[in-house]
Order: structure tokens, then sequence, then C-alpha cells
């Protein structure tokens, strides 16, 4: 992406309080939360070509956790949030250790198992989690109560992230995964472990949407089993297909336009669900690429050409049979 | 011996695809295993490599085992191979295909923070200079003709810095010219750089062209093993080739 646009982007992020209304500005704060949790699944399936329906588990992990420390323990934000990403790397840890040894469809299957697991324990333990109920009054310190704030905590929270998933993805690590992600066989044959890298960016991953999670309790004020559901796994991936999963930014594009269409479609109408689908539809007929796909394609806004990343992953994963 | 097998066996079902082959590979020779179509040539490859599992017998690389050890870690251990059907990083450029091999080598993979873009510059161009894919380092790899592919893939290998390299078919599908090419690249590969070269091969002009060892397999085992003036008048192989001018 050119860099004129990030700048436009960054200071209209800054400005945001000032010149808009709260709700806005509420918005906007569930918008960044959705673009780390989006851009978090996205280092799986773009950068390690691994396509995982229960991502939404990592993200409720986050939440219930920072949640549960914060108002049962009265632990202060910050440490419950630290709490919250470490039990989402170690949740990560013990699932993708089993889910890595899978490829393809089974790979995505297990996942969605685990992530169903989970969510009948949040929703049965009622003495831990409050079941149905979920966790109520999560209150944030003081100083973040108010939306503004709470904005520019998310805005600083989430913009260092998706610098350190850029880094990342830039990094000699990055480069390995997406070797695997084009062809396992050939990365093996570099000398490279692929189940190990594939682990830790589940871990990494995992550890990132607990982050947006543990971001999302004391936003919301409350927590629901809903949040380790396979709906809230859904999020991410039709964010990220929206957006444009070939594209660093497309995830972020993509949960703008999601966040921001469900708000606005929930104001009119009660079947804002159906309105959805045909966006999506529309987006996946369409706009293979998602939409910063097409724009970076039409416009040239950014200079890789862009790839549609569900040809690519079913290629890769026939490479791994070939030979 | 740089390389030995001792009653290497894999079967597929009632297929007995590799049968008790004990093959020795000398160092500093380019060495070719031939074969007709069946004869077990890639599936020898793929054992060794540790692509396929043996399913008896053993493979010993500088005396040491390396039998049914995960590809990964055989590569590790300096014997690394090239794929017969252009097996590269699609979305990488030329340039990023090689350094994504060196990176390996080098121990950098696990580094999650610094930009890879420029790291081991000169070691990978030098390695895209010895195949003459320098000029097209920014090419994606998706984009490159089959010959082009084909030596990147040598280049893949390459930046493994290997001791022996395994070479399925690789002038499989090319034209005459890029054909003489890669034939003198590969001699080149053994003179100067003192790589050892096991490939198999179709095209009898290249092999009897460059190799200075041949091994004939046949339905899984050895048929022939020698230096090329005396496999070429092995009556044995004369009768599997008959018909074909040796």
């Amino acid at each position: 992406m050119k860099r004129w646009v990030l700048i436009v982007v960054g200071v209209v992020a800054l400005v945001l309080p000032y010149v808009t209304e709260p709700i806005v500005v509420h918005t906007a704060i569930e918008i960044l939360i959705m673009a780390l949790f989006a851009m978090s699944f996205n280092l799986l399936f773009d950068g390690a070509g691994l396509l995982t329906f229960g991502h939404g588990c990592y993200f409720g992990v986050g939440a219930y956790t920072a949640a549960l420390l914060m108002v049962e323990m009265r632990m202060p934000m910050f440490p419950a949030m630290v709490c919250a990403m470490v039990m989402g790397g170690l949740t990560s840890l013990v699932f993708g250790y089993f889910c890595v040894r899978l490829t393809g469809v089974y790979f995505s299957i297990l996942t969605l198992a685990f992530a169903q697991l989970m969510f009948s324990v949040f929703q049965q333990a009622y003495t831990i989690t409050g079941g149905d109920l979920g966790i109520l009054d999560i209150q944030p310190p003081a100083f973040l109560v108010e939306v503004n704030a709470y904005y520019y905590f998310t805005l600083l929270v989430v913009g260092v992230s998706i610098w350190l998933l850029w880094r990342i993805m830039q990094s000699p690590f990055g480069r390995t995964l997406h070797a695997s992600r084009d062809s396992v066989v050939r990365t093996q044959f570099i000398g490279i472990n692929v189940r190990r890298y594939r682990l830790a960016a589940f871990v990494v991953a995992g550890v990132f949407a607990s982050l947006a999670g543990g971001l999302f309790a004391p936003f919301n004020r409350a927590v629901a089993p809903f949040l380790v559901s396979w709906v809230k796994s859904s999020d991410p991936v039709l964010m990220t297909l929206l957006g444009g999963s070939a594209t660093f930014w497309g995830p972020v594009v993509g949960a703008a336009v999601f966040t921001t269409l469900h708000e606005v479609a929930i104001g009119y109408t009660t079947y804002w669900l159906l309105l959805m689908g045909g966006i999506l539809l529309f987006g996946v007929l369409f706009l293979p690429g998602g939409i910063l796909g097409f724009l970076e394609e039409r416009l040239h806004v950014g200079a890789a050409a862009p790839r549609t990343r569900m040809t690519e992953a079913s290629g890769a994963s026939s490479n791994a049979r070939a030979d | 011996m740089l390389l030995r097998t001792r009653a290497l066996t894999k079967a597929f079902g009632s297929l007995r695809a590799v049968d008790g082959v004990d093959l020795v590979v000398e160092p500093g020779r380019l060495h070719a295993i031939i074969g007709p179509n069946g004869a077990g040539k890639s599936t020898f490859f793929n054992v060794v490599t540790g692509f396929f599992t043996a399913d008896s017998g053993s493979v010993l690389f500088k005396d040491q085992e390396i039998t049914r050890l995960p590809p990964h870690v055989i590569s590790r251990r300096g014997v690394v191979r090239a794929f017969q059907r252009g097996t590269v990083f699609q979305t990488f450029t030329v340039f990023e295909n090689v350094q994504a091999a060196l990176l390996s080598r080098k121990g950098r993979t696990w580094n999650v923070f610094a930009l890879a873009s420029g790291m081991l510059r000169s070691e990978t161009l030098r390695i895209l200079d010895t195949l003459g894919l320098a000029d097209q380092a920014d090419v994606r790899a998706g984009h490159l003709s089959h010959g082009d592919l084909k030596r990147l893939e040598i280049g893949i290998a390459l930046g493994m810095e290997p001791e022996l390299l395994l070479l399925d078919e690789p002038t499989a599908g090319m034209s005459p010219e890029e054909t003489a090419a890669q034939a003198a690249l590969m001699e080149r590969l053994v003179r100067e750089q003192g790589l050892n070269i096991l490939f198999t091969e179709h095209d009898m002009d290249v092999v009897f062209g460059i190799a200075k060892w041949i091994t004939v397999l046949h339905q899984g085992r050895i048929i022939a093993d020698g230096k090329p003036q005396d496999v070429r008048r092995d009556r044995h192989v004369q009768a599997v080739y008959l018909g074909e001018e040796l």
C-alpha cells in the first residue's frame, strides 16, 4: 500500500474522536479489535496457508481470562490482559500441537472441533463462567472508562500489534511460513520441520487473537459464550476474504467494512444477516481478491500483483501430495 | 565412499519398486541412474531423501546412517534433492526462492523480527550467477519458463550447500539447447564447486555425454553398474533397452 494512504488513514484515526460522535468512536474501537483479530487469523491463512475455523476460541479465551481475573480476582486490567495473552498462547499451544499434525480440510475441521469443545466448557461451567449469562460488569480502570480514552488505548495496542505482525511476516520466520504455504514438500527439502513452524505460527496467531479478546472484554463490559462460538470464528474468515487475504492490510479493510455494515444494517432491519450474506456473496463472486486486492489491481495502489488465496491454498495442498 | 545403500527395499503392495538395491556413490563423480520407466529410479530417490520410508535395508551417508530420517534432517546433513517438475515457491521471486534455502541453511529461520529482504544477498546472487539467473532475480517464479524453472530447482538445492545433490530428471521437458546448457551446468558444478551429483535421466545423450559412472535399474534391481563404456556393452542392459541405441 502506498505510504500516503497509510498516513491519511493514520491521521483520520488520530483525530476521529474530535470530529465525530461517541457512537462512531465506539464502532471504531470495535473495528480496531476485530482488525487485530482478523489479522491474527490471516497470519495463519495467508501466512502459512492454514485455514482455521476455530480462531474464535482464542479470542474467547482471551476475553474470558481478562473478564474472570478482573471481576473475580479484582486484578487490574493491564496484568489481566497479559494473562489473557498467556492463556491464549497456552491454549493454542495445546490445541495446535494436535491440529498441525493434520493438513488441508482435516486441519480446519480439527480447529473447529477444539473450538466447539471450548464453547461447551464455557457455556456449561456455570460456577466459573456464569454459563449462558456470562460475566458482567467488567470495568476498565477509571482513566479508560471514557470512550475516547479507551479508543486511544485500543489504537495504541492494535497499532503496535499490527506493526509486530508486519515485522513477523517480513522476517525469515515469516518467509519460511510463506514457503511452506507455497509448497510443503519443497520446504521440507530445504531442511525445515514444517510442523514446528506451523505450531509456532498457530501460537503467535492465538496470542494476538486472545489480546483482541482481552481488549474486547473491558470494552464490552461483559462476556458471553457466543464469543467462543463458531459464529465468532467465522468473523475473521469472512472479514479477511472480504478485505483481501493476499494483502497485508486486507483484514483491516474487511474488519472495517464488515463492522460498519453490521452497525448500519442492524439499525434498519432485523434481516441484517441476510444483507451481510448478500454482500459477502457479491464479494466472493466479483472481487475474488477481496476489496483491497481489487483496488490494488485496478488502481495500482500497491506494487504486488494480487493473488487469490483460495486457489493457491488448494494448490499448496495438492503440491503436498505431489511426487 | 560418499553414499551407500545396503539391500534397500521399498514396496507398494505387491510391487517391489526398489528391491534390495546396493548402490555406492563415490565422491567426485557425476553418477547417473538410468532405467526404463517404472524401473524404480524416482522411488529410490524418494527413499534415499526420506520422502518415503524404507521397508528394509539402510542408507549411509559418509558412514552415518540416514535411513528413515525425515526429509528436513537429511537435507541438513548434506543430501539435497531437486524435483522433476519445477516444485518451487510460486509466489516468491527467483531471488527469494534461493534465499529461502540459504536462510534455512544458515539457521536464520527462527528469527521473527529482522527483515528478511536484505539478508544473505551476496550469497544468493552468487548462486543465481552460477545458474545464469541473475538477470531474472526479481521475476516471480510463477512466471518463469520451464527451463528456467528447472534451473531454479537446482538453485534452491544449491542454497542448502549440499555435498551430494540428487537431481531427478534434470533435463526432462527441455529444448535441445536448454538440455545442453543444463548438462554443461551439471559438469561445471562438479568440476568447479566440488559437488557430487547423482541424477536420473532419460536422455541417453546426456547420460553418456557427462556421466562418469552409470547404474542401471530394472524392475527395482541393479542390473549393471560401472563406467559408461562398460555399461554400454553390457548384454543385459542392451536387452532391457532393446531397440534403443546405447
